[in-house]
């Protein structure tokens, strides 16, 4: 959110710099099941985001001290490639990653029925192999598809989608431009089918009726991924090659 | 059908999708009820048996049930007891007292050791998934010969076939002992070419199990171990 304000971000003609609606998402593509040793995985690229997830488990949680007696801990582990965008990143944990993993975590915790599977362990493993704003939703869909893929049951998939707000005007999935120079983001994570929200997060100043209204968009985005996501697994398997 | 599709009503859901409403339905395995419907927890096939709505998952990861038969490795020993992994989320726990032979404390490792593999059967799981296992059983033995083959568990049913055809055309063809291990394991015991031959026959029991030309495909592969037989 660099908020600078001098950026024009809109053209004349009401459209966005790379020719989308206000209320229109990048385009979405989902496969699952991409990497044969996991359980489960997936692989979405949003925009020019490419985000891969692998699931492994549910296995024995190690070291014990984590283990808890009634339920399933899920560990995510969040990483940016250090080729996903054009300044290298540092390998290894950071801050923002530490960050994504857990807001992550609580989200998938949310919806998995953890409760099956008492001092267990499930492992998510987010790798961010591009970015262009918006990975940790890129992420959170990828996780979703993996557990889904691995057999992992779990209340509703959560559909990771964001909105924001760029010259005063509020605005569907902000892409890399939007969200340096834009006033406010608003990721969050839905539960398609039950309209639940499992994680909202929100940098920069929204007032009430633009949050409702970035909320309206997310919502409207969530449907139209949650299909390409069920799409994703039906073709996996609904060929009946599984 | 092995897999329960055996008609036009057969659909996949996905986690959170409603099924239908609950309307004196019993809810199986693979779903849940909200707001009175049934809605699926897992991917998988729709199933409907004696007025119980489940869904037969797509993929699965072992659970242990009391009376499995199970092909496990030995992963640990300690003085008077094996740890074995069975291929489920925790490792079965094998003590001396429950090994088909007579076992003096710290004498363990001299009947079983780290990577040997056996046949055992669940005795006991706890609501902490605690797995105790038993190796007192007719045919539970330490397995000293052929191969074990890891399958994915929800493919076993393909595997076996209806009332074990396949399994039983599988042994009569490679002339192998099989035994199939509810947690994915198989183990093969036979000559090279017949192992060999049975390995390939599970990868197409796996993919093909289902499909209404398994029965061609199948004869297919049965013809190669024989022209090799023959030559």
């Amino acid at each position: 959110m660099g908020g600078y304000g001098d950026v024009q971000l809109l053209r004349d003609d009401g459209l966005r710099l790379d020719g989308r609606k206000l209320d229109e998402s990048r385009p979405v593509t989902i496969e699952a099941g991409i990497l044969p040793a996991a359980d489960g995985s997936a692989m979405v690229t949003h925009g020019l985001n490419v985000a891969v997830a692998a699931v492994y488990g549910p296995m024995e949680a190690h070291p014990r001290k984590i283990q808890r007696q009634d339920r399933a801990v899920i560990d995510v582990r969040y990483n940016m490639a250090p080729f996903s965008t054009s300044d290298r990143i540092r390998p290894g944990f950071n801050r923002r990653s530490r960050e994504i993993s857990k807001v992550t975590a609580e989200a998938l915790e949310s919806v998995v029925l953890v409760e099956r599977f008492p001092r267990s362990k499930i492992r998510v493993e987010i790798e961010i192999l591009a970015a262009e704003a918006g990975t940790r939703c890129a992420g959170i869909t990828a996780a979703s598809v993996a557990l889904a893929d691995a057999g992992i049951p779990m209340r509703d998939m959560i559909v990771g989608v964001a909105s924001g707000k760029i010259e005063d005007t509020v605005v569907l999935d902000l892409d890399k431009a939007e969200d340096n120079y834009g006033q406010a983001d608003l990721p969050a994570g839905i539960l398609p089918n039950t309209g639940e929200i499992a994680f909202l997060q929100m940098d920069g100043d929204l007032s009430p009726e633009e949050f409702d209204l970035a909320m309206e968009y997310n919502f409207k985005a969530a449907k139209e991924i949650h299909e390409i996501m069920v799409d994703a697994l039906k073709a996996r398997y609904d060929g009946g090659d599984s | 059908m092995s897999q329960g599709r055996s008609g036009a009503e057969q659909r996949l859901v996905t986690p959170g999708m409603a099924i239908g409403p609950l309307s004196g339905m019993r809810v199986g395995s693979g779903a849940v009820t909200h707001n009175g419907e049934i809605i699926a927890t897992k991917l998988g096939w729709v199933r409907e048996f004696n007025g119980t709505i489940s869904v037969d998952p797509i993929s699965s990861p072992y659970l242990p049930r009391s009376g499995d038969l199970v092909i496990g490795t030995v992963a640990e020993v300690r003085n008077n007891l094996w740890f074995m992994d069975i291929n489920g989320s925790f490792q079965g726990l094998l003590p001396m007292s429950l090994a088909p032979w007579k076992v003096e404390f710290g004498q363990a490792r001299q009947h079983m050791n780290v990577g040997d593999s056996a046949l055992a059967r669940v005795q006991e799981v706890d609501e902490c998934h605690n797995v105790v296992l038993t190796m007192k059983g007719i045919g539970l033995r330490r397995l000293s010969q052929g191969a074990v083959i890891e399958v994915p568990v929800n493919h076993l049913d393909r595997i076996r076939g209806d009332n074990n055809n396949n399994l039983d055309r599988m042994k009569d063809v490679s002339d192998c002992r099989i035994i199939v291990g509810e947690n994915g394991r198989v183990w093969v015991d036979g000559s090279d070419d017949g192992i060999a031959w049975a390995r390939e026959a599970l990868r197409i029991a796996k993919e093909h199990g289902h499909k209404d030309n398994f029965k061609s495909i199948m004869e297919q592969h049965e013809k190669k171990l024989t022209k090799k037989g023959d030559a």
